[in-house]
């Protein structure tokens, strides 16, 4: 079983990395793009036996208290398998 | 009256620290290694800059979980002093003992150079010996130093009094354009509701020394010892 873990700013919080990142792929002459909003994500292997709501809960236990921030972030779990 | 340098893997100015309290406040010092967790020896803690953990994940997010937070926290809770620089300003916030988080530069840079800030307000441990307004030249060396909060938190450091340094020009006026890296209405440094924990990015203990371009930082180390041998 893997967990996916998505983090990415809140909305309204600057990302000054999604702009510069914006910027470098317009000068490359992609148009028509509003905005790039950079986010981190990560795979956690779960061991199989793992019953799936739990593991959904303790990712998400993860998620807030350590991958993400939840003054400046938020967070989706998904889980595969 | 004792002090106590957290060490983190990855700190790089508890050395800086240590000279600073010895040298040039003149009180005992020791380091303390993130493992231990006994700190009852110390009056008051500094959580020096550097890149605690290498920066994974976020600045700050796992030193957090080393032992010895637990027991800052338990300091802190007692009335006790820390003094978070940099990096150490960073766990503060991701610890929760101070509101808000710091993220990347408005501009994307790290930047090292010499600011100038703005004492706020003398009404804490840590500036009862300064003057409000008056200006201190020190230097900042960070990537993530953009202080963010929600507006209500804004208001309350706003209104408790809590904004303890904001960047400014040397004649003490603070406008965007002496904002280095973009931090929310200027903040360079904050203390908590009971003003015993301060934050601040600038790097007080690298300006301790004329030999160094400033000796402005030495008022800050100076006013906690001021404030330790009072309450002692």
């Amino acid at each position: 079983m893997k967990a996916k873990v998505y983090v990415s700013l809140k909305p309204g919080v600057l990302d000054p990395q999604g702009k510069a990142i914006q910027h470098s792929v317009e000068l490359l002459g992609f148009t028509g793009i509003a905005d790039v909003r950079q986010g981190k994500y990560f795979e956690i292997a779960l061991q199989d036996s793992a019953d799936k709501e739990q593991a959904r809960e303790s990712v998400a236990r993860m998620a807030r208290e350590v991958l993400s921030n939840p003054i400046i972030e938020d967070y989706r779990v998904e889980i595969e398998g | 009256m004792k002090f106590g340098i957290i060490v983190f893997p990855g700190s790089n100015c508890d050395h800086d620290a240590y000279h600073v309290i010895s040298k040039h406040v003149g009180q005992p010092v020791d380091f303390i290694w993130h493992r231990d967790t006994d700190l009852n020896s110390f009056d008051a803690l500094i959580i020096p800059g550097g890149f605690s953990y290498g920066d994974y994940l976020r600045a700050g997010a796992l030193a957090r979980f080393s032992p010895v937070m637990e027991s800052v926290k338990k300091f802190a809770a007692t009335g006790r002093f820390v003094l978070g620089i940099c990096n150490g300003f960073q766990i503060l916030c991701e610890a929760g003992l101070l509101p808000g988080a710091l993220i990347r530069n408005r501009d994307l840079h790290f930047i090292c150079e010499h600011v100038c800030v703005r004492v706020e307000t003398s009404d804490t441990p840590f500036t009862n010996e300064m003057v409000q307004k008056s200006v201190l030249r020190i230097p900042i060396a960070h990537a993530e130093g953009n202080y963010v909060c929600d507006d209500s938190v804004l208001e309350e450091l706003q209104r408790d009094d809590r904004i303890v340094f904001r960047y400014c020009d040397p004649e003490g006026s603070v406008t965007e354009a002496t904002n280095p890296n973009g931090s929310r209405d200027s903040i360079a440094g904050i203390c908590n509701s009971s003003r015993n924990v301060l934050g601040l990015m600038p790097h007080p203990e690298r300006a301790c020394e004329d030999l160094l371009g400033s000796s402005d930082g030495r008022d800050i180390f100076r006013s906690l010892a001021a404030t330790l041998a009072a309450v002692a």
